[in-house]
């Protein structure tokens, strides 16, 4: 028989949905000011593999020369919304200990790569879960959070390299702390992609719980509730 | 049944930090009969329009709020709600705002040989330099001073081999001569908020909080705040690498203001003006933050 299941917390789904937008405006604004200067590339030693910039007509295109002002003004208004929204989701999960489905445990490297094969077809049998993530959730779940902050600190040291010389000097001084910045939202464009591919994968059911909190499973028999405390089992 | 005791409002929910920690389970205790199929599939339609008439309000309200910002009138090139918002950023940063920290230094062998040129808005290549003046306005005696090239070597020389930040994000290591900027207030103080006499030791925030740069004709011109003025690594700059400043760096003086970004680094200085009214500033006129500061 059917029934509705709790996904996520009417908080979370906020946070979630919240973010996206800002997480986006974020890497927009900080494209328009990484264009003023695009010096990064994917290669080794002399070696560069693809330079990470935009081919001169579509450079022309979209200005992107004469966008830094605008890029600035956005992404020093923004960044309050994006940390705001960051830090409370932080502290919501530790409040409502919702952290704990959340980070993973010693085991959780092993469990992953599993998942990880699993997910790709490589080995059949599904590892074992407790809660509700599995382990390679629960590792791109904290690191996404880790990296946001990792992005407020180098973002920090960028914004007032002199206020706070010793943060840049923990990533290498101002490049370094630029360079930080720069690979982590690098980062979060590879999250996007997995995330949304195993969103995909996973199908309507599970995407429409992000939105409604709830999502439907089938389950053998009734189960038996306790006034409300009880764990039903999952099939 | 009633909608209410199948499923509890969803601020209750959330509200309980407990129930996190369980997977919650529909019917809920008030329901001890199964709910059919139908039921929850009727139950799970109504939390999906719900759901989505939110998320569909939600997004429009998001839309509305970045229409209304692109349609702000623009304050000095940016929307005006972005400029409030870095004029606040401005406040945040000038009060964490500490002279004693400084933009790391480095040994002489660190430093570019050849330092970029970048911009040369208000620059001249065939300018005759030897009838250059400083004028300094502003002045707590209230007459304007004018200063030659020699007066600015007499004040104490200081090396200064730090990192150059351009705006648009490339740096550079330049080893930079020349003067603190504070050793010239020092000696030309500016008038004063309250009329009192200038005290820059006890008293430096009753100083005008402001001072105007311009190059001949005023065809560059930067604003800063006083205190950034006076920050020790800001200095009267007339050489490069041991030799004098070539046109294109700003001969014969410049500014050198570490805690600034490039943009700030003024050259060929033709005028300084102590003021309590913001300056305006060049590039802060089209877009950028007015502060800029580090």
């Amino acid at each position: 028989m059917k029934e509705l299941e709790k996904k996520h917390t009417l908080a979370s789904r906020w946070f979630h949905w919240i973010n996206f937008p800002l997480l986006t405006l974020m890497i927009i604004s900080g494209t328009l000011i990484y264009w003023a200067y695009p010096i990064y590339r994917i290669g080794l030693g002399h070696f560069t593999l693809v330079k990470l910039n935009l081919p001169q007509p579509i450079w022309q295109k979209l200005h992107a020369n004469s966008r830094l002002a605008m890029g600035m003004a956005w992404h020093f208004f923004f960044m309050w919304l994006f940390a705001i929204n960051g830090v409370a989701y932080v502290l919501y999960t530790l409040i409502s200990g919702e952290w704990r489905e959340l980070t993973p445990d010693r085991h959780a490297f092993r469990e992953a790569i599993q998942v990880t094969l699993h997910d790709l077809h490589l080995r059949e049998e599904k590892p074992p879960q407790s809660g509700r993530y599995n382990a390679a959730q629960r590792i791109a779940y904290t690191a996404i959070v880790v990296m946001g902050v990792g992005s407020l600190i180098s973002g920090l040291a960028i914004y007032k390299p002199v206020q706070f010389a010793w943060l840049a000097a923990l990533m290498g001084g101002y490049t370094g702390a630029r360079f930080v910045h720069f690979w982590l939202t690098v980062g979060y464009l590879v999250f996007f992609v997995v995330h949304v591919g195993q969103v995909v994968k996973t199908g309507w059911n599970n995407f429409r719980s992000m939105i409604i909190g709830y999502e439907l499973v089938e389950r053998e028999k009734p189960v038996v509730t306790d006034g409300g405390q009880g764990e039903g089992e999952l099939i | 049944m009633s909608d209410d005791s199948f499923i509890p409002d969803e601020t209750s929910r959330t509200a309980n930090p407990d129930e996190l920690e369980s997977i919650e389970v529909v019917p809920g205790p008030a329901e001890p009969e199964p709910a059919g199929d139908s039921d929850v599939e009727q139950r799970l339609r109504s939390l999906s329009r719900r759901g989505f008439i939110v998320t569909a309000a939600a997004t429009a309200a998001g839309v509305a709020g970045w229409k209304w910002l692109m349609h702000q009138p623009l304050e000095d090139g940016v929307q005006r709600p972005f400029r409030r918002v870095l004029k606040l950023n401005e406040k945040l940063s000038e009060g964490y705002f500490r002279g004693q920290r400084l933009n790391p230094t480095y040994a002489l062998s660190a430093a570019a040989p050849v330092p970029r040129v970048n911009g040369h808005i208000g620059l001249d290549q065939n300018a005759d330099h030897s009838n250059w003046r400083l004028r300094l306005e502003g002045t707590a005696s209230g007459t304007p001073v004018e200063l030659t090239l020699d007066d600015i070597r007499k004040l104490p020389r200081r090396d200064l081999v730090t990192e150059f930040r351009c705006i648009e994000g490339w740096t550079m290591i330049v080893h930079w001569t020349g003067a603190r900027l504070s050793d010239l207030v020092e000696r030309f103080p500016p008038a004063t908020r309250s009329g009192r006499r200038p005290d820059l030791e006890n008293h430096p925030d009753d100083l005008v909080r402001y001072v105007a740069m311009e190059t001949p004709g005023r065809q560059y011109y930067v604003g800063l705040d006083m205190e950034s003025a006076l920050h020790p690594q800001t200095l009267l700059t007339y050489a490069i690498n041991d030799r004098p400043l070539s046109w294109d760096h700003g001969a014969p003086v410049r500014l050198t203001i570490p805690v600034k970004y490039g943009v700030k680094n003024i050259k060929r200085i033709a005028t300084i003006r102590y003021t309590d009214v913001r300056p305006p500033d060049f590039w802060a006129r089209q877009g950028y933050d007015w502060y800029a500061g580090h």
